[in-house]
């Protein structure tokens, strides 16, 4: 068993560490106070390959593994959490469901542009009755001759509004449960389809959230990813892929914390010395540490199966459900050691733990990863 | 449009302590980089290169470990690099690391040179123009942008107090600064794909030149002593309006006999 980082890996995260310092730090409150996407760091990802990561040369992709997409993630998160949430949905949740259910028109007439940045992609399943519950479908496409027309409504998707291309669910048969359900690859303008109203979130503020509603959305007949109801399979699988960005996503918020309470703690100075000489302070931080690299340990592993084309369900929600709660622990923690400053926009470990919480929640709640790792135990 | 630039493997002096005993540097565990103003240079390299389909290939003299900036130089974009390393290179001063560059450059086509004007281990800025009088080239320093117009190069070369327009013709040997333009990150792909590029090993034998030119043997440059420059004691800082500042400035200087 290696636990080295390979050369590419290593020069990797020499670049992202530089581009995420220089880049991306310097807009993360900003980013976060106006609740503003940005755009420019974007497309400054897109000239770069982050946009593209895990996707293979011939289709416009930088030919990377899921290993270093997952560093790109945390490295982004680690300085803000919003600009890593970004390439995690764009990734996962758009790029990676076409590339493994598309046809090779679907793969060449989309892949490309996501992959450069031109386009960002995004991802609808959840529905205002339909969270946890994700069988409960009530968007729905019917087959009219030469098209598919989507009715219904979406809620709290990311990159609505700023995304190209969706990736959506809709029962095409509603008597077939989630045999009833397909996927469908929806672009920006197509009749019907439109970008309702924008969340307002206690964390990752600059990413879009928005609702998505189609009424009468005309989807051309070749939209449809993969066959006629395999879209609740498709869904489950592109969200085992995405709990890896989530996880890593996760991570670096942690590392981030972590970076800055080590600073913080090491300058602060309370009767007469500092906080970091108190050994309070430190068998806290310790313990922090070593889960913070069980969490990477765990996302490495879960990114290595699924570079290695093997099973990696049960893996992928371990490594969400211990580093999401990771970062909320040791984000709770930070803005403690900061003291009154922490809780103050000042330092940014507020932000970070505001950021935190959401990690728990999406792309799968914590409860739901447990179920996931039960039910490979017990099945 | 072929064009050569010439970088070198730097400690990381942004992370470099001294060791109070022997006030020389610790070198061990300071991470490598690639000079900045090489990095400068490489840069507008590239931008020819985008702009025109230039043909970039980037030589370094130094270590087998100097082989990571090639790697880093590939994922940016270049063509070719070559690593000029051999033992009898060792213990070179500037004018033996001209002299061994200049003989690698005359083995490869070049219409321009680039060079960084300094490396920030070393300070010297000699290296750049020795090249240039090795080749019998023309040659500017300080270079912050050029403009290529194929039989000669129109530079704004950067002065003390503003900035000269100048134009040489090509072939020519250019320094540059790394404030010239920021230099663009490693591409993904380019990461992906830079360990499978060759970097051509270079040694004594392939080059032509006169080995007694080369390493220690061909340095003429002998350290005298080095030593740590004493830190200055903190400054006294005055919170006071104009008037009681020329005040106090005056008193300190007469303070110390200087007026």
């Amino acid at each position: 068993m290696d636990f080295s980082l390979t050369k590419q890996e290593e020069l990797f995260l020499k670049m992202i560490r530089e581009f995420a310092e220089k880049e991306v730090k310097p807009l993360a409150a900003d980013v976060d106070e106006e609740e503003r996407f940005p755009m420019e760091t974007v497309e400054k990802m897109g000239k770069i390959g982050l946009m593209g990561i895990p996707v293979p040369k011939q289709y416009g992709g930088q030919g990377g593994t899921n290993q270093i997409y997952t560093m790109a993630v945390e490295e982004l998160s680690r300085v803000c959490a919003t600009t890593g949430v970004i390439v995690s949905a764009h990734t996962s949740l758009c790029i990676a469901p076409i590339l493994e259910n598309g046809n090779e028109e679907q793969k060449m007439k989309y892949i490309p542009k996501l992959a450069s940045g031109e386009w960002i992609g995004a991802f609808g399943l959840t529905e205002p009755n339909a969270g946890t519950d994700a069988a409960m479908q009530q968007t729905t496409a019917v087959d009219a001759g030469d098209k598919w027309i989507l009715n219904g409504s979406k809620i709290f998707i990311t990159n609505s509004g700023y995304a190209h291309v969706y990736i959506i669910m809709a029962m095409t048969d509603k008597s077939l449960g989630t045999k009833g359900i397909s996927a469908f690859i929806v672009e920006d303008g197509m009749p019907g389809f439109s970008v309702g109203k924008k969340e307002k979130k206690m964390g990752i503020r600059g990413s879009a959230t928005c609702e998505l509603i189609f009424e009468n959305c005309e989807v051309p007949k070749e939209n449809l990813l993969g066959n006629l109801g395999k879209g609740f399979g498709i869904a489950m699988k592109t969200l085992d892929g995405g709990r890896i960005g989530i996880a890593s996503q996760a991570l670096g918020i942690a590392q981030g914390a972590m970076d800055e309470t080590v600073k913080y703690t090491k300058e602060r100075k309370q009767f007469g010395k500092s906080i970091a000489s108190f050994q309070n302070t430190q068998f806290q931080m310790a313990d922090l540490e070593t889960k913070i690299q069980a969490a990477r340990l765990l996302v490495r592993s879960a990114a290595y199966k699924k570079d290695q084309k093997l099973p990696y369900s049960a893996d992928a929600a371990m490594c969400k459900l211990f580093a999401a709660e990771t970062a909320m622990e040791v984000t709770t923690k930070a803005v403690q050691f900061h003291g009154g400053y922490g809780y103050t926009r000042e330092y940014p470990v507020e932000r970070m733990m505001r950021d935190a919480k959401i990690t728990e929640i999406y792309e799968g709640t914590s409860e739901v990863q447990r179920m996931v790792i039960a039910g490979k135990l017990f099945k | 449009m072929n064009i050569v630039v010439c970088i070198k493997q730097v400690p990381d002096t942004t992370e470099i302590k001294i060791n109070p005993a022997t006030g020389t540097l610790i070198r061990e565990g300071v991470p490598s980089i690639m000079n900045p103003d090489d990095k400068g240079g490489l840069e507008m390299a590239l931008r020819l290169k985008d702009l025109y389909g230039a043909n970039v290939t980037v030589i370094t003299m130094g270590p087998p470990q100097a082989d990571a900036i090639l790697r880093e130089a590939f994922a940016m974009g270049v063509d070719r690099t070559i690593l000029l390393t051999d033992r009898k290179f060792a213990g070179a001063d500037t004018l033996a690391t001209s002299n061994a560059l200049a003989a690698a450059l005359k083995c490869l086509d070049y219409d321009l040179i680039i060079t960084g004007r300094q490396a920030i281990d070393g300070d010297t800025a000699q290296v750049g123009p020795q090249m240039a009088e090795h080749l019998d080239l023309p040659q500017v320093s300080y270079v912050v942008d050029l403009k290529y117009e194929g039989r000669h190069v129109i530079v704004k070369k950067e002065t003390e107090d503003g900035y000269q327009m100048l134009e040489a013709e090509t072939p020519c040997v250019l320094t540059v600064l790394a404030s010239a333009n920021q230099a663009r990150y490693m591409t993904v792909s380019g990461i992906m794909e830079a360990f499978d590029k060759e970097v051509e090993i270079w040694n004594v034998s392939k080059i032509n030149v006169d080995e007694a030119k080369l390493g220690l043997a061909g340095s003429p440059t002998r350290v005298k002593s080095s030593f740590t420059k004493a830190q200055k004691g903190a400054g006294q800082v005055y919170e006071v309006d104009a008037e009681e500042a020329v005040g106090i400035i005056i008193s300190k200087l007469q303070e110390k006999y200087i007026i």
